[in-house]
């Protein structure tokens, strides 16, 4: 065979024993994913049947041939209505399966846990709580809900793990959050699938998935030292937050104790949630978000921190249960003036 | 096999000697005309260089995707190929192909009138037309654009230094002529109907392309808008859809989908029209429901318009946004469902045959249902999460706009050419070219939904190995559906001046345009025809036929 053709030959040896024609299943969620795809197909199966199945018999029953003369036919409500109800009935029916899948896919549950992305032409950065920093990897730990938060440095990307069949845009100047739990041990593919400029495909990565005592080796060996949210409480004092956001009682900035997930009663009256992506956005654009009894005197700090120095900045400022801990930055500050920072931290 | 084409006696048969391409001479007689006809014949020469230029980038990023490294072209020219693929296709091919060409050459003779409304205006819209493509060429000799057919900002707005403004020039110019045509369009059918022709005697073709138009002149403007504000942005930073100005870059995203969704059924409605027609014809029986297909080409324009934001899926829309978008995009999935089987059952008790624009109106049938229930798949919230912006998309839309689309404007191209040029095509070596493109179609854009659920993403310029195989066999199709659309070029130029001789009514069909001379003469009709007839009566075609013998 191979003298006869040796493309053909290729492609018989080589490609067809690495041929994929179906995808991993390695999350909780990627069974439910196919469970559905493979009713919709069988679906589409029945439709196309049913179709070609009628118009092979009426084209060959009904031909010319056999048949010279048509019978003219107006029509019929009973059949159009047939053809309106079930296709309908079948549809609505895809549609609740498919909002439920789309509930759990995005809905996290409670204790997932936080790994924070950050997408810029053409790489991925992630950032785990506890300091690691990775490029184009991912290790997340199996039997484990873990969520993802997730910002664009630049343009649109989108986050995509096609194993564990989830995907979600990441988008420049908000939060958007992704969760999964990993069910098989491997490495899997991370794809950029927003089109995002040149290098667009390689905008790509992996995804490692390890048994939780892997994980737990790997988390140890692979720490900075530093975890983000003491990133954050250095930079929350080299920025200068706790001159007014101190806790004391004549700050002229609200204390952040206890903020993280509460309800703010703001200056005009409406009220919000202070949730990941709206402490973000109270650092960028402080005049939009000044709560009841404050004066709308804060500066806005766009430009001056990067998305990852946010990201420490929030993780901070969830850290922060009680004024102690912030009291305590504020003695920290004072007898540590030059706090060092990480140099990609703070943009200069 | 039997056949129901009945042309004249060969030896004896000429082209009527008065008619529309030769009642003036010279290149100015053209470039100036106010007939419909001739403007449609400018319109069918101009999309069709369009639509083979748009076919060679396809064909040169198949030939990349090849092999799983990006070897044959640096990335930005691939980003370029597919960005100018998807631009000069979809607003050079696919939105003007059917209503532009036929309609144009179609709706006032099928309605008893002699021309459009404004004859004037639809001179203009080929020139719009044109001066669009103009700036296409323009960006593509001075480099190329690579925003992707989207624009997606900030991408399109601050980070590529390409040809923006000027593709962005030509998709504004561009959509002028398409309102235009639209706009003739709707108040030709509603003012310009002959004596008798109501709205319930309107070949569907009419109303299909009623209900395109309508998507046309509501929906082309907010592209407008769009496009402006990207060139807005990108020239003196307006901040509308930048963050860091208080902008939200979603905005764009919406403002795109409010026309772009919509747009697709400006493509594929006009095709519906095609395959009523054929199927009835070749059926020898009036398209069963009737008012159910009108209707559902209106409730398809009315429900178009409310289903944008199922593009937006995964961009972190709201909850309760999604459900909605998501319900309507179910429901605006019925109508096509509906008019699946009222086609199906034309052919029930019919006396059918096998011609070629059959032939493609059946291909037609059969990848259009493929490619409508897949969109069922990408409607259906949480199966999009893992389909958009995988092959399975590109398979999708394929399926709608090429299996759909194309097919039925070359079923329709078949079956009209007799009236447009007064001669037949080769029967046996188009109906060769209706299968090859079929197995082409079929081979180029299944094996994509497979690579599309592995996850492959679109747009990618290298991929990883394990998805060649699937690639290989799309790329080795693509040279295939080549074939399949190079043959109609060569055997339709042929028979301008060596097919038969085709006279009034070559299929025995029973709409007003067959009952006039091929070509027709530029006024149309001799005098304004009474229609007593409801469309497709194939009795009172007989009558008509068996009276005219016995005069004679």
């Amino acid at each position: 065979m191979s003298h006869i053709s040796p493309v053909l030959w290729q492609f018989l040896t080589k490609w067809m024993t690495t041929f994929a024609i179906w995808p991993q299943e390695a999350s909780t969620i990627a069974p439910w994913a196919d469970a559905l795809y493979l009713f919709l197909w069988g679906m589409t199966l029945f439709g196309m049947v049913l179709v070609g199945v009628l118009l092979f018999v009426f084209a060959t029953k009904y031909r010319a041939e056999k048949h010279p003369n048509a019978i003219q036919i107006e029509g019929s409500t009973l059949l159009e209505a047939t053809w309106t109800i079930i296709p309908l009935g079948i549809f609505l029916f895809v549609f609740v399966w498919g909002a439920w899948l789309y509930f759990r896919i995005y809905n996290p549950p409670a204790n997932a846990m936080q790994i924070y992305i950050v997408g810029k032409q053409w790489m991925w950065k992630a950032e785990h709580p506890g300091g690691q920093h990775e490029i184009n990897a991912l290790h997340v730990p199996t039997g484990k809900p873990v969520q993802l938060t997730m910002i664009s440095q630049d343009v649109f990307h989108s986050y995509s793990i096609p194993a564990f069949r989830v995907k979600r845009e990441v988008i420049p100047g908000r939060y958007s959050t992704v969760w999964f739990n990993a069910t098989t041990p491997g490495t899997y593919h991370l794809f950029c699938t927003q089109y995002c400029g040149t290098l667009h495909s390689g905008m790509v990565g992996e995804i490692v998935a390890m048994t939780p005592d892997d994980y737990q080796k790997w988390t140890e060996q692979s720490t900075s030292g530093m975890s983000l949210a003491q990133n954050g409480e250095r930079l929350f004092s080299s920025l200068g937050c706790n001159s007014c956001h101190n806790g004391t009682a004549a700050a002229r900035g609200p204390s952040l104790a206890g903020v993280y997930g509460a309800k703010i009663q703001m200056e005009d009256g409406s009220t919000q949630i202070a949730t990941d992506g709206w402490l973000r956005d109270t650092i960028l654009n402080p005049s939009q978000h000044v709560p009841a009894g404050y004066k709308p005197i804060m500066p806005t700090y766009q430009g001056q921190v990067s998305e990852e120095g946010l990201i420490d900045l929030v993780e901070y400022i969830k850290t922060l249960k009680s004024n102690y801990r912030n009291q305590q930055t504020l003695v920290t500050a004072k007898s540590n003036d030059a706090a060092p920072t990480t140099p990609d931290m703070v943009k200069p | 096999m039997s056949t129901i084409v009945s042309l004249p006696d060969q030896a004896t048969a000429t082209l009527p000697k008065r008619n529309y391409l030769n009642n003036e001479h010279g290149l100015l007689s053209w470039l100036l005309t106010g007939d419909h006809k001739r403007i449609a014949m400018l319109y069918l020469i101009s999309i069709t260089f369009f639509f083979f230029l748009g076919g060679f980038f396809a064909g040169m990023i198949r030939l990349e995707l090849l092999t799983p490294a990006g070897d044959l072209m640096a990335a930005d020219t691939y980003n370029k190929m597919f960005t100018m693929h998807g631009v000069v296709m979809i607003f050079l091919f696919l939105v003007p192909s059917v209503p532009a060409t036929l309609g144009n050459f179609l709706i006032p003779i099928m309605i008893g009138a002699k021309d459009l409304a404004f004859p004037k205006i639809n001179l203009l819209s080929w020139y719009l037309y044109m001066a669009g493509g103009t700036f296409v060429l323009a960006s593509l000799v001075l480099g190329g654009v690579d925003t992707g057919w989207t624009f997606t900002t900030p991408l399109s707005t601050h980070y590529l230094n390409t040809h923006v403004i000027t593709t962005a020039t030509a998709i504004f110019i561009a959509g002028f002529s398409s309102i235009f045509t639209g706009l003739n369009f709707i108040v030709t059918i509603h003012r310009m109907r002959a004596p008798g022709m109501t709205w319930f005697r309107l070949p569907l073709f009419v109303w299909s392309n009623y209900a395109a138009s309508i998507m046309m002149v509501l929906g082309t403007p907010v592209l407008a808008i769009a496009i402006t504000l990207v060139a807005l942005e990108r020239t003196i930073g307006i901040g509308v859809f930048d963050p860091a100005k208080g902008g939200d870059p979603l905005l764009f995203q919406h403002l795109f989908w409010f026309y772009s969704h919509p747009a697709v059924y400006i493509m594929i409605l006009p095709g519906f029209g095609v395959i009523s027609e054929v199927i009835s014809t070749f059926s020898r029986k009036r398209v069963f429901g009737y008012t159910a297909v009108a209707f559902s080409s209106v409730a398809i324009a009315l429900f178009g318009f409310f289903v944008w934001a199922h593009h937006m899926f995964i961009m972190g829309v709201s909850n309760y946004s999604v459900l909605v978008f998501s319900l309507l995009t179910m429901l605006v999935a019925v109508p096509s469902a509906i008019k699946i089987f009222n086609w199906t059952f034309t052919l029930q008790k019919g006396s059918v045959t096998f011609e070629t624009p059959m032939l493609y109106a059946f291909g037609f049938i059969g990848l259009f249902t493929i490619g409508g229930l897949t969109g069922v798949f990408l409607g259906s919230l949480g199966m999009d999460i893992h389909l958009t912006e995988t092959y399975f998309i590109v398979a999708h839309f394929h399926f709608v706009m090429v299996g759909g689309m194309l097919m039925a404007f070359l079923s329709g191209i078949h079956f009209w050419w007799p009236k447009m040029v007064g001669r037949m095509y080769p029967e046996s070596v188009s109906k060769l070219a209706a299968i090859t493109t079929f197995i082409g179609f079929i081979l180029t854009f299944f094996p994509q939904f497979v690579v599309g659920y592995l996850g492959m993403p679109r747009r990618y310029h290298a991929y990883p190995a394990e998805f060649q195989v699937l690639n290989v066999l799309s790329t080795a199709g693509a040279t295939v559906l080549g074939v399949g659309y190079v043959l109609p070029l060569l055997y339709l130029g042929w028979s301008l001046k060596y097919g038969a001789i085709a006279g009034n009514n070559p299929w025995q069909a029973t709409g007003l345009e067959w009952q006039i001379q091929s070509p027709p003469l530029t006024e149309n009709f001799i005098e304004t025809p009474i229609v007593e007839q409801e469309a497709y009566d194939y009795e009172w075609l007989a009558h008509k036929t068996e009276r005219e013998a016995t005069h004679v």
